[in-house]
């Protein structure tokens, strides 16, 4: 289980590194903490020719207030979503999700962006993107854009990174006074690939729910929002009865794969009951 | 920029505190550097693909997977294996806890283990058992049952507590 | 029942000897420091001069013809010394056959390393390519050619069994490897008088042993002395030493094989494989040291895997709950062939013959049959056959209960063989010298509070939370006999052989064939040694691993280590020591009978005074032999060999109990603690005891929450690696709590038995019973391990 050979470049800049990937005529990978990239590349499922490293470009490091957003730049490992006090702070969903992500080491050394890049509908925080409203910011042969999350997961392992394109960093809408949230998966073992996982984001309303955002990941082929249980929830204090309309709302908003371990009905039953949880862990009053 | 030929890059970081400088192959994993070019042997080999912990290091002072990163990745990096941590003495503790309770049977697992525990006991106090098990998540161990290992782990963190450490 | 005469036994009955000074003591294992300060030595890590590496292209089908290999292109590729076929090998190795002739009517296709012109499993090693790294290798087996004509697969048990099936090898009648039934009683009249008939159609998954340090040798052939010296992580040493030089043609005293540091073992390392084998014939080929290390994907496709069972048993009982028969129909799917030398038949056998094995019964009925698939080899993983015995009947007797309206306490107490009825036989022949089931039982219920959790259990029911209980009592095999496999004409030894010496300086030094892989097999030696010859253990070094160094034997399989590789320890002490007090006496004038040994000084027995220290008896007879009395026979070397002549095995048994928590909505279970009150006779160090005890429970859980090798309908094996392969990690498993009865076997002096399966022989039947109890409210069954969500949820009807 060894990787195929490849050249390796470090570039310092985004331009640069587009350059080293444009000049390997698209046969090339970016890593960034690699924890996803260097198994594939071990069991050859993928070999490049080049593989160009993120880690020298400054522009994709640091976590900062920008206005009413948090950037967060693509670099930022997973083990900063539960130290980092602004994202402790402003992305509190990525704080709660990040004990979920895997182990501690592969914490370590993995990285948001790499992560939201990489876009595997089963990880925690792309799908927690979804939930918090968050925009990509993605530099291109145009420069850079900002792309929102509602638009940025396209298809399985398909965003709106365009080959060759580098996600920069993470903004997050700043979270308000009024907002609570809840994060919670159904997996096996602690940190495997949940077999269901969701997060919501709502605003408090007077004892009632007011706007939310709720996104569930390993349900379908990309992260995906519930916008039907999210439609049956605003407004409605959180009891049994709200929770019920929104169960069965929710199975219009997923599409989840089948498969032995954990079949299609199987999956939309979990994601009904982790809903039911995540309702009754807000807190609203 | 500094884009390579596709063959041997010059390498230059620190391993157990010495300067080391080599020319390394880029799919040459850090795993496989430090047991193959280094002779680092004790970071073993487990799965290759981030899932059993055997081969944790500490890259700048945090546990790593070797098997994860690629070496030509640590230009100017501090990496720290089982052999550099038993050398200065910073696991003694563990070590002595490890054998006196036995948490260890074939050993394969155990300096994987021994990383992760110190950088747990590194954060201070006394982790219950809940959250050794917890920092112990991504090492598997096919002998022990993991039970002995949560103990000596405890048992390190109360003596480095008691001795003020 | 008379339990309650055993209650509140202390552990150390007059069956029980008492400590020593080392044996029966919880000390730390000597080794264990090695290993700890990052200084172990496996096969993994060690570098030869000039050493090759090898790298295996796999089939992609689990069943096909080879039509074409072309292997020019990696012939050529960088770094590559050689690429060699089914055919370069056939020319250097013998071909084998996996069968044992004790076993009537067996059959298996012959095997060579690398196949000639089919692959009958997916992942089969085709043709191998050797090169100065493992990448450089993996780069070549890219180029290799090989065109396949895929042919029908027999994926699972029915499609093998049909009557129109395709043969897993052209010349046989069916795709039976072995057939067996065992017969007491008149089985089919006691279940038609019975009062209570339960009944149950249970599935074992396949699953496979997953040691961290894969499979890894190193061959190194030198062409000049015609002789091959082997690094094998293994257990069995000579085994492999006799394997190597028959098939290659070798002579045995030109083939050595030294086992280092194992990584884990659990039965995986002790069987033959086709990249194992043919990489002593690639040092052949290349004239170099060739190094094999199996990556991970490699071990899950090759390795042995184990269980795949379906059982169908029922169990008559009378009207007030005593058990009468059990009969059990016992399908196995093994792989395209049987395993060699030690065959995949032996996991089926001794489930028929394990099953009931706790209990008093008057008739029963087992019948087994192994069955050929296009799968990877099964074979003996620990415990061999106990998990699935031991939960047939577990399950069985739950199920009585609950019939009868009986606690699953008082069910067992009822049934078990009374620990006063020894010797006793099993309805299935196996022979006891003395068990202690109802002791277990007892101390069980005490250790794990049971009442209270019962109390628990019905309090948290209202609101929602649904915990179990389980357990399962079982009987273990231990220290096989030469009955075992030498019957069978398989040449794996049962005696083990110890050299114990004193070195010039008043050392001890203890060669002796068992091995370690961590078990803590040199520490327990070393105890017995150090107390039976009388010196401090700090000053005993023992060596194992080594066919050149060591004495010849069966090593350490089928938990035998302590029993027969203790008791050889034993005997080789005591006669040490009658010379070295002979050397004294010598020496000091003195009648032998008059003096001891103890902690490294020659003492007058009779008061204790220091006559001579050992070190001196050593300076003397090995500098100054001059100076010893004329006709004095100073031999500061024995060796000695045993082997079991009593009982054909030391049976072993014990109890689990299992705390389970079962979320209903989501099917996941939670483990709270698993209990475990075991006799394994004489314990030579509690510390390491529970240690293997807990190590068992653990993979015993596994199997029963989480492991599984999943195959397609092609033939694939779809989660071969460790993301989706799912093994016991830290925070799923529960604490372990463990007691002891000890009841030593009368046929040794030592009286230890074996302790290596215990944990793993019912702790998936504990568990089992554990959810069933826990979901019994929603009258939902599980008769399947591993207990997946899915098939929790499944048995709930939840979708």
């Amino acid at each position: 289980m060894k990787a195929r050979a490849f050249a390796y470049a470090r570039p310092r800049t985004l331009d640069d590194a587009h350059a080293a990937f444009a000049a390997a005529e698209g046969d090339a990978s970016y890593i960034s903490g690699g924890q996803s990239l260097v198994p594939a590349l071990a069991m050859r499922l993928q070999a490049p020719q080049v593989l160009v490293d993120l880690a020298g470009i400054e522009a994709l490091r640091g976590v900062r207030l920008e206005g009413d957003w948090l950037r967060i730049g693509a670099l930022t490992r997973h083990a900063d979503a539960l130290t980092d006090p602004l994202i402790r702070a402003h992305a509190p969903l990525l704080s709660a999700a990040a004990p979920f992500v895997a182990h501690p080491a592969i914490r370590n050394r993995g990285t948001l962006g790499g992560s939201v890049a990489l876009a595997d509908p089963a990880s925690e925080f792309p799908a927690m993107m979804l939930a918090m409203g968050a925009e990509m910011e993605i530099f291109g042969p145009e420069g850079l854009r900002r792309v929102p999350a509602d638009d940025y997961f396209q298809d399985l392992y398909q965003t709106a990174i365009v080959p060759g394109e580098i996600l920069v960093a993470l903004h997050v809408p700043v979270v308000g006074p009024r907002r609570c949230w809840a994060f919670d998966e159904l997996a096996r073992r602690r940190g495997d690939y949940a077999m269901v996982g969701g997060g919501i984001l709502a605003e408090r309303d007077g004892g009632r729910i007011g706007a939310l955002r709720i996104a569930f990941f390993s349900v379908g082929p990309t992260p995906m929002r519930a916008r039907a249980a999210e439609a049956v929830l605003t407004g409605r204090v959180p009891d049994a009865d709200a929770i019920a309309d929104a169960q069965r709302a929710l199975d219009a908003d997923i599409d989840p794969l089948d498969d032995e371990e954990v079949p299609a009905p199987m999956r939309r039953h979990l994601a009904r009951v982790l809903l039911g949880r995540l309702v009754r862990k807000l807190e609203i009053a | 920029m500094n884009m390579m030929a596709s063959g041997l890059v010059p390498l230059n970081l620190t391993v157990n505190g010495a300067p080391v400088g080599r020319m390394v192959a880029p799919r040459t994993t850090l795993a496989d550097f430090l047991r193959t070019e280094l002779e680092l042997t004790a970071t073993h080999v487990g799965c290759e693909m981030g899932a059993c912990g055997a081969c944790l290091v500490l890259l700048d002072g945090a546990p790593v997977h070797s098997c994860l990163v690629f070496a030509v990745q640590l230009e100017g990096a501090q990496v720290e294996t089982v052999e550099g941590l038993v050398a200065r003495g910073a696991i003694a503790g563990l070590q002595s806890a490890f054998h006196e309770r036995n948490a260890l049977q074939c050993g394969f697992c155990t300096p994987g283990m021994l990383v992760n525990a110190h950088a747990l006991l590194e954060r201070g106090g006394v982790p219950d058992r809940a959250e050794i098990r917890d920092a112990l998540s991504g090492n598997y161990c096919r002998c022990t049952g993991y039970e002995a290992i949560v103990d000596a782990i405890e048992a390190a963190a109360r003596a480095a507590q008691g001795s003020g450490r | 029942m008379n339990a309650p005469a055993a209650f509140d036994r202390p552990r150390h009955t007059a069956d029980a000897p008492a400590p020593g000074v080392h044996v029966g003591r919880p000390l730390p294992r000597p080794n264990a420091k090695r290993l700890l300060a990052g200084r172990g030595a496996y096969v993994t890590d060690l570098k030869l001069p000039r050493m090759l590496h090898a790298a295996f292209l796999r089939s992609p089908f689990a069943h096909a013809r080879i039509t074409r290999i072309d292997v020019e292109a990696a012939r050529a590729a960088p770094g590559v010394a050689l690429v060699a076929t089914g055919e370069d090998l056939a020319r250097l190795c013998a071909p084998w056959v996996g069968t044992l002739d004790h076993f009537k009517g067996m059959k298996s296709p012959p095997q060579m390393p690398l196949p000639l012109d089919r692959v009958t499993w997916c992942g089969q090693a085709v043709v191998a390519i050797v090169a100065e790294s493992r990448a450089a290798a993996e780069d070549a087996a890219e180029l290799v050619e090989v065109d396949y004509e895929e042919l029908p697969v027999l994926a699972d048990l029915d499609t093998a069994l049909a009557a129109d099936a395709p043969r897993i090898a052209p010349d046989f009648s069916d795709n039976i490897c072995f057939r067996s039934v065992v017969e007491t009683g008149d089985v089919d009249a006691v279940f038609a008088s019975a009062a209570h008939v339960v009944d149950a159609q249970m599935t074992f998954g396949r699953h496979t042993g997953v040691t961290l340090e894969p499979r890894a040798l190193i061959a190194d052939y030198d062409a000049s002395e015609h002789s091959l010296t082997v690094h094998h992580g293994t257990q069995t040493p000579f085994q492999f030493q006799d394997l190597y030089a028959r098939h290659y043609g070798i002579p045995e005293s030109r083939v050595r094989v030294i086992a280092p540091d194992v990584g884990g073992s659990f039965g995986v390392k002790l069987h033959v494989y086709n990249e194992d084998m043919a990489v002593i014939g690639l040092s052949m080929l290349a004239g170099r040291p060739v190094k094999f290390v199996a990556d991970r994907l490699e071990a899950f496709v090759s390795d042995i895997h184990a269980r795949d069972h379906r059982v169908k048993a029922r169990a008559a009982l009378d009207a007030d709950g005593r058990l009468l028969a059990i009969q059990a129909e016992d399908e196995t799917g093994i792989g395209s062939f049987s395993t060699y030398p030690r065959t995949s038949a032996v996991e089926g056998n001794q489930v028929i013959r394990l099953i009931g094995a706790p209990y008093r019964m008057e008739a029963y009925r087992g019948d087994l049959k192994v069955v050929f698939q296009n799968k990877t080899q099964t074979s003996q993983y620990r415990a061999v056959g106990h998990p699935i015995a031991c939960a047939v009947t577990e399950h069985l007797m739950d199920r009585a209960a609950a019939r009868i309206g009986l606690d699953p306490f008082a069910i067992r107490a009822r049934n078990l063989i009374p620990d006063d009825a020894y010797p006793c036989e099993s309805a299935t022949g196996y022979k006891f010298e003395k068990l202690s089931h109802e002791g277990c039982l007892a101390k069980l219920r005490t250790l794990m509070d049971y009442d209270r959790l019962r109390a628990d259990q019905a309090a948290l029911r209202p609101r929602g939370i649904h915990r179990g209980i389980g357990i399962a009592a079982f009987v273990e095999i231990t220290n096989p006999s030469p009955a075992f496999y030498g019957i069978g004409g398989a040449r794996i030894s049962a005696q083990d052989g110890a050299v114990v010496k004193i070195t010039p300086s008043g050392e001890v030094r203890c060669l002796i064939s068992v091995t370690e892989q961590g078990q803590g097999t040199e520490t327990i030696i070393g105890q017995i040694v150090a107390d039976y010859l009388g010196v401090s253990r700090d000053i005993v070094r023992v060596i194992t691993g080594d066919t050149q160094v060591t004495p010849h034997g069966g090593a350490t399989w089928a938990c035998r280590g302590a029993g027969i590789g203790g008791e050889t320890a034993l005997q080789a002490a005591k006669k040490l020591k009658a010379n070295v007090l002979a050397v004294a006496s010598a020496i000091l004038q003195a009648r032998p009978e008059a003096l001891d040994l103890v902690d490294g000084q020659v003492v007058d027995k009779a008061g204790g005074a220091v006559r001579i220290s050992l070190a001196e008896v050593a300076r003397i007879t090995y500098f100054r032999s001059d100076t010893l009395p004329p006709g004095t026979d100073a031999q500061l070397t024995v060796a000695h060999h045993y082997a079991p002549r009593g009982y054909p095995f030391a049976f072993t048994n014990g109890v689990h109990g299992c705390h389970v928590e079962v979320d209903a909505e989501t099917g996941l279970v939670k483990i709270l603690k698993h209990f475990v009150v075991e006799d394994c006779g004489r314990v030579i160090n509690p510390l390491l005891v529970e240690e293997q005890v807990r190590g068992g429970v653990v993979q015993g859980l596994g199997a029963a929450f989480f492991e599984e090798c999943r195959y397609s309908d092609t033939g694939q094996l779809v989660n071969g690696s460790l993301a989706d392969y799912l093994v016991p990690m830290s925070c799923e498993m529960p604490d372990i709590v463990i007691d002891h009865m000890e009841t030593p076997t009368r046929d040794t002096e030592l009286g230890a038995k074996g302790c290596g399966e215990a944990g793993t022989a019912a702790a998936s039947a504990a568990a089992l019973n554990a959810v069933n109890d826990a979901l019994a409210p929603f009258d939902a069954l599980l008769t399947q391990i591993p207990m997946t969500p899915a098939r929790i949820l499944r048995a709930l009807g939840t979708f």
